[in-house]
C-alpha cells in the first residue's frame, strides 16, 4: 500500500504524436485515491488519446506515468488491468452474438471459469445497483443495459482506476442520476475515476477536479463546483461559449405543414433494428422541431423512412408538399425538396475516398445532362462555392474528404444541403463530434434557413442543442414518437420521463416504458 | 525492424509505380525460377518478355491475344468497381462463344451468306447476348436469393465448360469431321476481317481499343458509372443517394458479361472459325489479373493485356524453345498479381525503422 | 440393397476431402478471414502430398506433406491479408491462380504415375457387420479422423475460452484488439490451421480417392467447400453432414450412368456444381438468419488504431 497522499495516478509531460496531428503535448494529470476526477475538452483537444495512454493501448512518444507512486510503462490493456486500471469505452467494445458472461469473461484473465464469472457478475451488479442478467446475448440488449455489462466488466476486475470515456451520451437523464450514484459508491470505496466529458453540468454535479485540455495541451486543473460555465468554456475553447439568438419562430400553425407523417409503422429491417410504431409528426415552413431521444430508440428507422433510404413505408403514411412520398426512393424526395444530412459522414453523407466536388454529386445533380454525362467543371465550381461560403478549411475541391476533420467535413455536407435550398431540411446528430466553432456555425446556419421559410426536423442525442434551436420537440422511445411540447415548456426532467416512454397518450400503458428506462 | 506507417493521404506516385516495381520483382523472380530449372535466366527472361514482340508477325500475335484479354477484363473493371466481384468471366466468355458459333453455326449449315457487315454484327449480338445471359443468372440469385456472386459465377464455369463439352461432342458435331469433338467450320462470310494483312490480327483488336474509350466515358464522364463505384465504395453513402444497388448489381454483370460473351464470339470468328473443347484456356481468369495489373483503368488496361498477352505467348514459346512445361506462364501470371498486391501496399503505407519507445 | 451399402461408403469418402477443405475454411472464417484461395492450396499440396506417396510409400507422410503445402501458401497470404491489408478477396483469388499454376508446372513430372496398391483398411470387428459393415466401416483412417476433427472443432468453439476469443474476433476484431487480444495473431493462426487442413483435403484427393495427379485434380472441390460453409451456417457438424451431402451428389453421377440413365455424361458431370448453386441460394435466402450466424467482421480488413 503506497504511503497516504500518494496520488493514485501522476502524469508528466506525456505527448503523443501523429503523423498529422499532435495529439498531446506535455500533458500532465494528477488523481488522488477515491476521487472523481473529470477530464474536460472539446472534441479533437486529445483526451481519448490520453487515456488510450493511460490504458496502455497507445505509446507515449515521452513523458513519465505513476501509478500509486511507482513508475509504470503501461504496455497493453491487459498490462493496465492486472495494474488495476479498467476502462469503458465510449463505442462499447461487445460482442453482439455472445452473452453478456460471455463478454465479461472475455475482459477478464484467464482465471476464472464461465460458471463462476456468471456467480459474480450477479454479485457484483447488484452490490452496485447494476441490473444484468449473464444469459441474455448482448444483441437482445438496448444501449443503457449493454453500457452496464461493460461497467460490470469493469468493476469485475477490482479496478484501483476507473476511465469512462462519454458514458452518458446514451443515457436518459434518469439513467444519468443513478449511474451517478453507482460512481460515488465506488469512489466511496476507494476506486479513484476519470470522468471524460463535456457536459459541463454533469462534471459540476459528479466531480471534485477537472483537468481542461484544448488543442492538445493542458489548460488548467480546478474545482469544477467553483467554477461557472463561463469560466471552464474559457478554459475549454480560450473563449466564452458564443451566444445564439433565438428568435421566436415565424411559423404559421394553421398553414399546411411542409412534412406531414402519419400512423407510420415499420417492422423492423434487420434483426438488431428497432420496429417503428404508428409515428406521427408535422413540420412547418419557418419551424424546428427537433426530436430527442437515446440512441437506439428508432431514430436511425424512423430517418431512414423519411429519406428514402428505407422505401416500406405504408402509402400514404409520409406526405411532403401535399404530394404522397411515402414509397419514393431519395433522388425522388430531393427532387420534391427534401434534403437529409445524416449522422454518418464518412461513409454515408461523403464517400471517404472521392473528391469534395465528386461528394457534390451524391445529392446536387444539376451539373449532370440529361443524357447522364458530368460536366467537371460546374461540379467543381459548386464545391468551391460551397468551402468558401461555410468556411470549410480544406485543401481545396480536389481534396478528398477524409482528409478534412470531422467538423469541416459536416461543415461542407451541411453547407451542400443547404445550398440546395430545401423546402425540408432533415438533419441527424448536426454537431457530434464537431468542434465548438464549427458546431456555433451549423447552429447558426440551421437557425437563418428556418428564418428564410425552410421546415427543419433535428434529430439529436444532446439535449441543451435541442433546447437552444427547436421551436417544438417531440421525444422518440421504444420506436414510438411522443406527441410535441413548445421548447419553452419543456425541462430536463420531463423530457426524460418521456425518454421513458412515460408521455400522456389516449390508452396509455407503461409497458415498454421499463425496457426503455435503460 | 521495419514497420508499416499508414500515410496521411494515399501517394498518387505509388499508385502508377506499384504495377511496374511489381513487374520488376516478377521478372526477377522469373530470373531465378529459370536459374533453379538449369535454364540460363538472362535467355529464358528473353523468351518470355522479348521474342513474343519480335517482328511484326509476332507482335500481331500478342495484340491478337490481348484483344480478348482487353474486352473481358474492361467488363470486369467496371463489375469490380460497384463491388460485385464476378469470377466467372470466363463462362461467360464460353456461353458468348456459344452464342456467336452457334448463330454462325446456324447461318453456315443453312447457306445464308450476308453481307459481312450483317453477319458479324449478328454473330457479335448473339456472343454478348449469350455472356449477359450467363451473368443475369448471377445477379438473380444475388439479387433473389443473396447468393455470393462469387461462388455462383465459378460454378457456373464448370457448367458452361460441360455445355461447351457437350455440344461439340453431340449436337453440334460436325459430321463430316471425322468424329473429332468440333464443330463444322463456319462460313468465311461470319469471319472477322484482317486488321493487318497476312497476320491473323482482325478488326476486333480496333473494337478492344473503342472500348476501352467508351468505358473511360462511362466510369468517368457517366452519372451512371459515377452511381456504380459510389456504390463499390460506400454502400451506404449509396443508399443516401439514391443509387439503387440492385440496378447497380444487375448492370455490372450485364456489362461485364456481354463483354466476355463478346470476347467469345471474337474468338470463335476470329482466329478459331469453329467451336472445340480448346476454346477454354482460361482467358477468362487471365483477364481478372489484367484487371488488377492495369489498376481497374480502361488504359492500364489496355496496356496490362498487351503485357499479359506476351506472358501467355512467351509461355509458348518457352515451352517449344526452352522445353518448359506450358503451365509456367501461370506461375508467372498467378506470381505478379501476388507481388502486386503486396507492393500495392507502399501506396497506403510508408515503410520505417521502428519507433523508439520512451519509457514512462 | 448392397448397393445401397456401397453407396454410402463410397459418399463418405468423396465427402472427406470436401470436409477437411471446408472445416479449413471455417476455422478461416470464423476469425473473420476469407480465403479465397482454397483451391489452389488444395491443388498444390495434392501435388506434394502424391509426389512424397510416390517416393516414400507412406500415406501419413503424404499428408503430413499436404499439410505443409497449405499451411505455407497460407502464411503467404495470411502475411499479406493481415499484415500488409491487402484486398482479402483478390488476394486468395490470386493464391488461387498462382496454385493452379504451380501445382501443374510442378506436376508435369508425375503426371501418368501410378501408386503402390494399398491394403484395404477395415476397423476391426465392425467391418464384419451385415450391411453396416460395408457401408461404414471399411473406409480409409482419414475419413473417420475427419469425423474426429469434426467434433473436436465443435468443441473447441463452443466448449472452450480460446475458441471463444477466435469467435470473438471474428465477431469484432476492433473489441477484441480494445480488450487486448492479439488480434492479428489470432487470425495468422487461424488462417494457418485452415490452409493445413485443406492441404491434407488436397493431398486426401490425389493419394486416396483418385488416387492420381493430372492438372486441375480438386475440379472445384475448393470453391464448392467455400459454399459449405455459408451452407452450413459455420457450424463444424453441420459442414461434415453437408460435405457428405455433396460427395453423395457427386456420386450420383456415377451411379447414374452405372444404371445406364439416357442422360449425356456432360449433364451428369454438371450436377455437383449445379446443386451448390441450388443449395447457396436456398440457404442465403434468409438474410437476417445468415446475418445472424455469421462472422461480423468477415472479408473486412482490420486496422489496429495505433
Amino acid at each position: 500500500m503506497s504511503p497516504p497522499g500518494t496520488p493514485r495516478l501522476e502524469l508528466s509531460g506525456i505527448s503523443k504524436q501523429y503523423p498529422a496531428v499532435r495529439a498531446n503535448d506535455k500533458v500532465s494529470l494528477r488523481v488522488g485515491p477515491g476521487e472523481i476526477h473529470a477530464v474536460l475538452g472539446e472534441n479533437g483537444a486529445g483526451k481519448s488519446t490520453l487515456m488510450k495512454v493511460i490504458y496502455g493501448a497507445v505509446q507515449p512518444d515521452e513523458g513519465e506515468i505513476r501509478f500509486n507512486g511507482e513508475p509504470v510503462r503501461v504496455s497493453s490493456p491487459a498490462h493496465a488491468r492486472k495494474l488495476g486500471i479498467s476502462m469503458v469505452y465510449q463505442h462499447f467494445s461487445l460482442f453482439d452474438t455472445l452473452t453478456a458472461a460471455e463478454n465479461v469473461w472475455l475482459g477478464l484473465d484467464k482465471s476464472l471459469k464461465l460458471p463462476q464469472v456468471a456467480e459474480r457478475i450477479t454479485q457484483v451488479a447488484s452490490a452496485y445497483g447494476l441490473d444484468v442478467d449473464p444469459q441474455r446475448p448482448v444483441h437482445t440488449l438496448s444501449v443503457g443495459e449493454r453500457q452496464r455489462v461493460e461497467i460490470v466488466r469493469a468493476l469485475l476486475t477490482n479496478p484501483q482506476l476507473l476511465i469512462l470515456d462519454e458514458p452518458t451520451s446514451v443515457l436518459t437523464p434518469q439513467a444519468v442520476d443513478k449511474l451517478f450514484v453507482t460512481l460515488r459508491k465506488l469512489a466511496a470505496g476507494g476506486c479513484s475515476i476519470l470522468y471524460i466529458s463535456h457536459k459541463l453540468d454533469e462534471i459540476r454535479a459528479l466531480c471534485q477536479q477537472c483537468t481542461v485540455l484544448r488543442g492538445g495541451k493542458r489548460t488548467g486543473v480546478v474545482d469544477p463546483r467553483q467554477e461557472d460555465n463561463a469560466g471552464l468554456s474559457r478554459l475549454m475553447i480560450g473563449a466564452e461559449p458564443p451566444a445564439l439568438v433565438h428568435r421566436e419562430s415565424k411559423a404559421d400553425p394553421a398553414a399546411l405543414p411542409v412534412l406531414s407523417v402519419r400512423a407510420l409503422s415499420l417492422a423492423k429491417a434487420d434483426p438488431f433494428g428497432t420496429e417503428l410504431k404508428a409515428i406521427a409528426l408535422d413540420v412547418r415552413a419557418g419551424e424546428i422541431v427537433g426530436i430527442a431521444g437515446v440512441s437506439g430508440n428508432g431514430q436511425q428507422e424512423l430517418l431512414a423512412a423519411l429519406s428514402g433510404e428505407d422505401p416500406r413505408a405504408a402509402a400514404g403514411s409520409i406526405t411532403l408538399l401535399g404530394s404522397d412520398i411515402s414509397r419514393a426512393n431519395a433522388r425522388a424526395r430531393r427532387n420534391a425538396g427534401l434534403h437529409f444530412v445524416p449522422e454518418e459522414r464518412l461513409g454515408r453523407g461523403a464517400v471517404p475516398t472521392l473528391s469534395l466536388a465528386q461528394n457534390t454529386l451524391l445529392t446536387r445533380t444539376a451539373a449532370v445532362s440529361s443524357l447522364g454525362f458530368i460536366a467537371p467543371k460546374p461540379v467543381q465550381a459548386l464545391a468551391a462555392s460551397i468551402i468558401e461560403r461555410y468556411q470549410v478549411k480544406a485543401g481545396g475541391p480536389g481534396a478528398a474528404a477524409k482528409s478534412l476533420s470531422g467538423g469541416n467535413l459536416q461543415k461542407f455536407i451541411v453547407g451542400r444541403e443547404i445550398d440546395a435550398k430545401p423546402r425540408l431540411l432533415i438533419v441527424a446528430q448536426p454537431t457530434w463530434g464537431v468542434d465548438v466553432g464549427a458546431a456555433a456555425l451549423i447552429r447558426g446556419e440551421m437557425l437563418a434557413l428556418r428564418d428564410a421559410g425552410c421546415a427543419l426536423l433535428v434529430v439529436s442525442e444532446e439535449l441543451e442543442e435541442l433546447f437552444e434551436i427547436s421551436d417544438r420537440l417531440h421525444v422518440i422511445a421504444q420506436g414510438r414518437l411522443s406527441p410535441s411540447m413548445p421548447v419553452a415548456e419543456a425541462t430536463i426532467e420531463r423530457v426524460g420521463e418521456w425518454m421513458s416512454g412515460l408521455w400522456p397518450q389516449a390508452g396509455a400503458t407503461a409497458e415498454g416504458a421499463n425496457h426503455a428506462a435503460a | 525492424m521495419l514497420r508499416l506507417e499508414a500515410r496521411p493521404a494515399p501517394s498518387q506516385r505509388m499508385a502508377l509505380l506499384s504495377p511496374l516495381i511489381a513487374i520488376a520483382v516478377t521478372a526477377l523472380l522469373a530470373a531465378v525460377l529459370f536459374a533453379a530449372l538449369g535454364k540460363d535466366p538472362v535467355r529464358g527472361l528473353a523468351v518470355f518478355f522479348f521474342e513474343p514482340l519480335n517482328g511484326l508477325r509476332a507482335t500481331s500475335e500478342v495484340l491478337l491475344k490481348a484483344t480478348p484479354l482487353i474486352v473481358i477484363a474492361l467488363g470486369l473493371a467496371v463489375c469490380y468497381r460497384a463491388n460485385v466481384w464476378n469470377i466467372g468471366a470466363e463462362g461467360q466468355y464460353l456461353l458468348g462463344a456459344v452464342a456467336g458459333g452457334g448463330m454462325a453455326l446456324w447461318l453456315t449449315a443453312n447457306g445464308i451468306v450476308l453481307p459481312k457487315v450483317l453477319s458479324l454484327t449478328l454473330v457479335l449480338l448473339c456472343g454478348v447476348l449469350g455472356g449477359m445471359f450467363w451473368a443475369s443468372i448471377v445477379a438473380l440469385l444475388r439479387d433473389r436469393f443473396n447468393a455470393s456472386e462469387i461462388l455462383v459465377s465459378l460454378m457456373l464455369v464448370y457448367v458452361a465448360q460441360q455445355v461447351v463439352n457437350y455440344l461439340v461432342f453431340g449436337p453440334w458435331k460436325d459430321p463430316g469431321g471425322f468424329n473429332f469433338p468440333q464443330t463444322r467450320t463456319f462460313d468465311a462470310s461470319t469471319w472477322l476481317p484482317p486488321l493487318i494483312e497476312r497476320t491473323r490480327l482482325h478488326i476486333g483488336f480496333l473494337l478492344a481499343l473503342l472500348a476501352a474509350g467508351l468505358t473511360w466515358l462511362f466510369m468517368f464522364r457517366s452519372y451512371r458509372g459515377f452511381a456504380l463505384q459510389v456504390g463499390g465504395l460506400a454502400p451506404a453513402a449509396a443508399r443516401y443517394a439514391g443509387f439503387s444497388s440492385r440496378g447497380a448489381l444487375w448492370l455490372a454483370l450485364g456489362v461485364s458479361g456481354g463483354m466476355a460473351g463478346l470476347a467469345g464470339a471474337m474468338e470463335a470468328a476470329g482466329p478459331l472459325r469453329q467451336l472445340t473443347p480448346h476454346i477454354s484456356t482460361g482467358l477468362g481468369f487471365t483477364a481478372i489479373i489484367v484487371v488488377f495489373v492495369g489498376r481497374l483503368h480502361p488504359l492500364g488496361i489496355v496496356a496490362a493485356g498487351v503485357l499479359l498477352s506476351m506472358m501467355l505467348i512467351g509461355g509458348e514459346l518457352a515451352q517449344s524453345r526452352l522445353g518448359l512445361p506450358n503451365a509456367l506462364s501461370s506461375v508467372f501470371q498467378g506470381l505478379l498479381l501476388v507481388v502486386l498486391l503486396a507492393s500495392d501496399t507502399l501506396i497506403h503505407y510508408r515503410v520505417r525503422g521502428a519507433r523508439k519507445v520512451v519509457a514512462g | 440393397m448392397n448397393e445401397f451399402a456401397l453407396l454410402i461408403a463410397a459418399t463418405l469418402l468423396a465427402g472427406t476431402p470436401l470436409a477437411l477443405a471446408g472445416l479449413g475454411l471455417l476455422i478461416n472464417e470464423r476469425a473473420g478471414v476469407l480465403n479465397l484461395g482454397a483451391e489452389g492450396m488444395m491443388l498444390v499440396a495434392a501435388v506434394a502430398g502424391f509426389a512424397v506417396a510416390l517416393s516414400t510409400g507412406s500415406d501419413l507422410l503424404a499428408f503430413a506433406a499436404g499439410a505443409a503445402a497449405g499451411a505455407l501458401l497460407a502464411a503467404v497470404f495470411g502475411l499479406l491479408v493481415i499484415w500488409l491489408n491487402t484486398n482479402q478477396y483478390a488476394t486468395g483469388l490470386a493464391l488461387s491462380l498462382f496454385g493452379y499454376g504451380f501445382s501443374a508446372f510442378v506436376g508435369v513430372g508425375v503426371v501418368g504415375k501410378k501408386l503402390a496398391d494399398r491394403t484395404a483398411f477395415e476397423v476391426p470387428g465392425l467391418a464384419q457387420l451385415p450391411w453396416l459393415g460395408d457401408a461404414l466401416f471399411k473406409q480409409h483412417p482419414m475419413v473417420y479422423a475427419t469425423m474426429a476433427i469434426a467434433v473436436g472443432m465443435a468443441a473447441f468453439f463452443y466448449k472452450s475460452r480460446t475458441g471463444l476469443v477466435l469467435r470473438a474476433v471474428g465477431e469484432s476484431p476492433e473489441s477484441a484488439h480494445a480488450l487486448g487480444y492479439p488480434v492479428r495473431r489470432v487470425r495468422f493462426l487461424a488462417v494457418l490451421a485452415g490452409g493445413a487442413l485443406c492441404g491434407v483435403a488436397g493431398a486426401f484427393l490425389s493419394v486416396v480417392y483418385a488416387p492420381l495427379w493430372v492438372e486441375g485434380l480438386t475440379a472445384g472441390r475448393g470453391w464448392i467447400a467455400l459454399a459449405l460453409t455459408t451452407f452450413a451456417t459455420w457450424r463444424p457438424i453441420r459442414l461434415l453432414l453437408g460435405a457428405y451431402l455433396f460427395g453423395g451428389v457427386t456420386m450420383l453421377q456415377f451411379q447414374l450412368q452405372g444404371m445406364g440413365v439416357e442422360v449425356p455424361s456432360q449433364w451428369l458431370a454438371m450436377l455437383p456444381y449445379i446443386a451448390t448453386i441450388v443449395v447457396l441460394a436456398l440457404i442465403s435466402r434468409n438474410a437476417a438468419f445468415i446475418r445472424i450466424n455469421m462472422p461480423a467482421s468477415l472479408g473486412k480488413p482490420f486496422h489496429p488504431s495505433h
